[in-house]
């Protein structure tokens, strides 16, 4: 899995692709550090391009590997390789990389303006967790849609529908929702929605480390109480790391199964 | 000859008897203020000495001026009342009063004025104290230069640190009150200047007017309290130049207005509050060249708000600039600068060629379900923003600013 694992990473490295993504990072980070000069500012301006473009660039980068190097992979299988071993080492080769782009092309630029100086450095850090995270979800997903689909324009068509569902069409819903049951207790079930969407799940961490939260009133000091203490970072944290398990397991199941 | 020594000696004898110098140390004659204060004749000065006076209760029922030299302390050991001023022409300076004592039935003051005029309190510290300097019924009084340090953590058995009461033409002037219940509070006081102050850390209110009219405030510093500073049941009120920072918690603002009218708020700077201004019942109000900054609202109109006027005032990267919880609207909104405005200026005369809707439809959601909020910067909140800029269902369609400036408002 291992050698997999490097040969696709160096694939990626290689690529064009990967450097316009990491150029794509740091060219924000230079501009937002340069035109904003607030760190803080910055950082929401940066947690509206994350919590966006991060799920949609994974989701796209994961579609369109799997099927260009679909004829390699066929390859390997000939191979006495172990299937899960392979695909696996496919995906951490590609949600690697991308959140090595990432972390670099935004933590190079903020290191150099002097991010450990500032108090800055924890919601920098916890932007930049979330946005791994981030890759890691949207690439499965996107490994998941593409074995499931021969076709091509079908498999993109999902992945795409898949994003604009959990970046726009989740909150549509979970707003009406929210309007709809106006008149009941709904502290517990927007907790619920929160948590269910990793992209909101993602948001609202980083809101609440950025002092929003002061904004959320009622609504807020039960959001504070439950993702201000440790207890509720690390069921946020075990919320992302499952949306990241289940995918990845179901790409193991789903490729032990699958008829090449 | 004679007669000029005559008139010279009588000269001497009033000037001494008039202005006659009592002194209170450990070594001295007198050694407490209480005997200082009832062997001083009217319009004597009594000088107190560097020390610790354990002392309460004490009456000034005459005018007398009483300076205290290098910072002498009068400890109440939570006793009761420290002073009270029960004459008119009294004047105190530089005293330390400390332990006031705490009672649920009667408001223990480390300085009464009760019923008097022409009073200055100046270079007093207070600290350890339930209320601070309470003026009752008095007038034409000045109170500069105090320093008045609480330790308040509940609201219930606390007091405030300058309270005024029935009073007028009161002046306060460059104190610094810290960690009380209200910081100033004037209930029935009409003509009062503000001036200069700083009241930080207090539990309730940084400021708080009731039914208090024709009062000035202006150039205070007013942070991280409780709740804001609140003007409440009162008219004519001016408030220019004042700074509300970091009231920042979940029932924080800026200022609260309720039932105002005729007021002018002009020059102050709003940043970091969770409200800037809470605005109910308040009417004909004039907000001019003020600056929002990094609020949460920057504006938060209740209702019952009609012909206020908001003009040349800098919006600033606020998470909502104005809110509204109607779609009824009365109030001007002419030549603002808003930092989220996104139109164009083809002629370049500075103002934007398309009218800018501050009311947000998200903010009006928020209003009416206030779970909403989680989805605060959420990608389909921006797009059903967007589609009420465009054609406005929801929010007022007349509330908007038709000449938004280009650049940040200056004067």
């Amino acid at each position: 899995m291992l050698k997999i694992l490097k040969y696709s990473f160096y694939d990626l490295m290689r690529s064009r692709w990967s450097y316009v993504y990491f150029a794509f990072y740091l060219l924000l980070g230079i501009v937002l550090l340069f035109l904003n000069n607030d760190l803080s500012k910055a950082v929401i301006t940066l947690m509206n391009v994350i919590i966006i473009l991060v799920p949609l660039i994974g989701t796209i980068f994961g579609v369109m590997y799997y099927y260009n190097s679909k004829e390699f992979t066929e390859l390997l299988l000939a191979q006495p390789l172990k299937r899960s071993s392979i695909f696996l080492g496919q995906y951490l080769g590609v949600a690697i990389s991308l959140s090595m782009s990432l972390i670099l092309g935004l933590g190079l630029p903020f290191v150099f303006y002097g991010l450990f100086e500032s108090s800055a450095i924890w919601d920098f850090s916890l932007l930049l967790i979330t946005g791994t995270f981030l890759t890691l979800i949207f690439t499965a997903l996107a490994f998941n849609i593409a074995l499931s689909n021969e076709n091509k324009i079908k498999g993109f068509g999902y992945a795409i529908l898949l994003w604009l569902f959990l970046a726009v069409i989740y909150d549509g819903i979970f707003l009406m929702i929210l309007i709809g049951f106006e008149e009941y207790p709904l502290d517990k079930v927007s907790l619920i929605g929160t948590m269910l969407n990793p992209i909101d799940l993602s948001r609202t961490l980083i809101l609440l480390k950025l002092d929003i939260s002061a904004l959320l009133g009622y609504t807020g000091a039960i959001f504070k109480q439950f993702f201000g203490t440790s207890f509720g970072l690390i069921v946020s944290f075990i919320a992302l790391s499952l949306w990241v398990i289940v995918p990845v397991l179901r790409i193991v199941y789903k490729s032990k199964k699958k008829d090449f | 000859m004679k007669k000029l020594v005559v008139f010279m000696s009588v000269m001497l004898m009033t000037v001494t008897s008039v202005a006659q110098k009592l002194e209170v140390c450990k070594t001295c004659a007198i050694t407490t203020v209480q005997a200082a204060i009832t062997q001083a004749k009217p319009f004597d000065t009594i000088i107190i000495r560097k020390g610790i006076y354990k002392e309460f209760d004490l009456n000034v029922d005459k005018p007398l001026t009483i300076i205290g030299k290098n910072q002498p302390v009068i400890d109440g050991e939570l006793k009761g009342e420290i002073i009270t001023i029960t004459s008119d022409n009294v004047a105190i300076d530089g005293l330390i009063i400390k332990n006031v004592g705490t009672s649920y039935t009667s408001d223990y003051a480390a300085i009464r004025v009760k019923r008097s005029k022409n009073f200055t309190i100046q270079n007093v510290v207070l600290e350890k104290l339930f209320f601070g300097i309470y003026i009752e019924r008095s007038n034409d009084g000045k109170i500069l230069n105090n320093k008045i340090i609480g330790d308040a953590v509940e609201e219930y058995n606390s007091g405030n640190g300058i309270q005024l009461w029935y009073s007028k033409n009161i002046q306060i002037e460059h104190n610094v009150v810290q960690h009380v219940r209200d910081g100033i509070y004037l209930e029935f006081s009409d003509f009062c200047t503000i001036k200069n102050n700083l009241s930080s850390l207090n539990v309730r209110y940084g400021l708080h007017f009731m039914f208090s009219n024709d009062d000035v405030y202006e150039n205070n510093e007013f942070s991280n309290n409780g709740a804001g500073v609140a003007v409440m049941f009162s008219k004519r009120i001016k408030m220019y130049n004042n700074l509300f920072k970091d009231n920042w918690g979940t029932a924080s603002y800026g200022m609260l207005l309720k039932e105002i009218n005729d007021a002018e708020i002009i020059g102050n700077t709003f940043h970091d509050n969770t409200i800037g201004i809470n605005i109910e019942g308040s009417n004909r109000i004039i907000y001019k060249h003020n600056n929002f900054r990094n609020n949460g609202w920057a504006i938060k109109v209740r209702g019952a708000c009609y012909t206020n006027t908001f003009t040349e005032n800098n919006f600033l990267y606020n998470s909502f600039d104005i809110a509204y919880n109607s779609n009824v609207n009365d109030n001007t909104f002419d030549r603002n600068f808003w930092s989220s405005y996104t139109g164009y200026d083809l002629n370049k005369n500075g103002i934007g060629d398309i009218p800018y809707r501050p009311v947000k439809l998200f903010s009006y959601i928020v209003n009416r379900t206030p779970e909403t909020i989680i989805l605060l910067r959420s990608m389909f909140i921006d797009i059903i923003d967007f589609s009420e800029k465009v054609s406005p269902v929801f929010t007022p369609d007349d509330l908007m600013d038709n000449n938004p400036l280009m650049k940040k408002a200056t004067w």
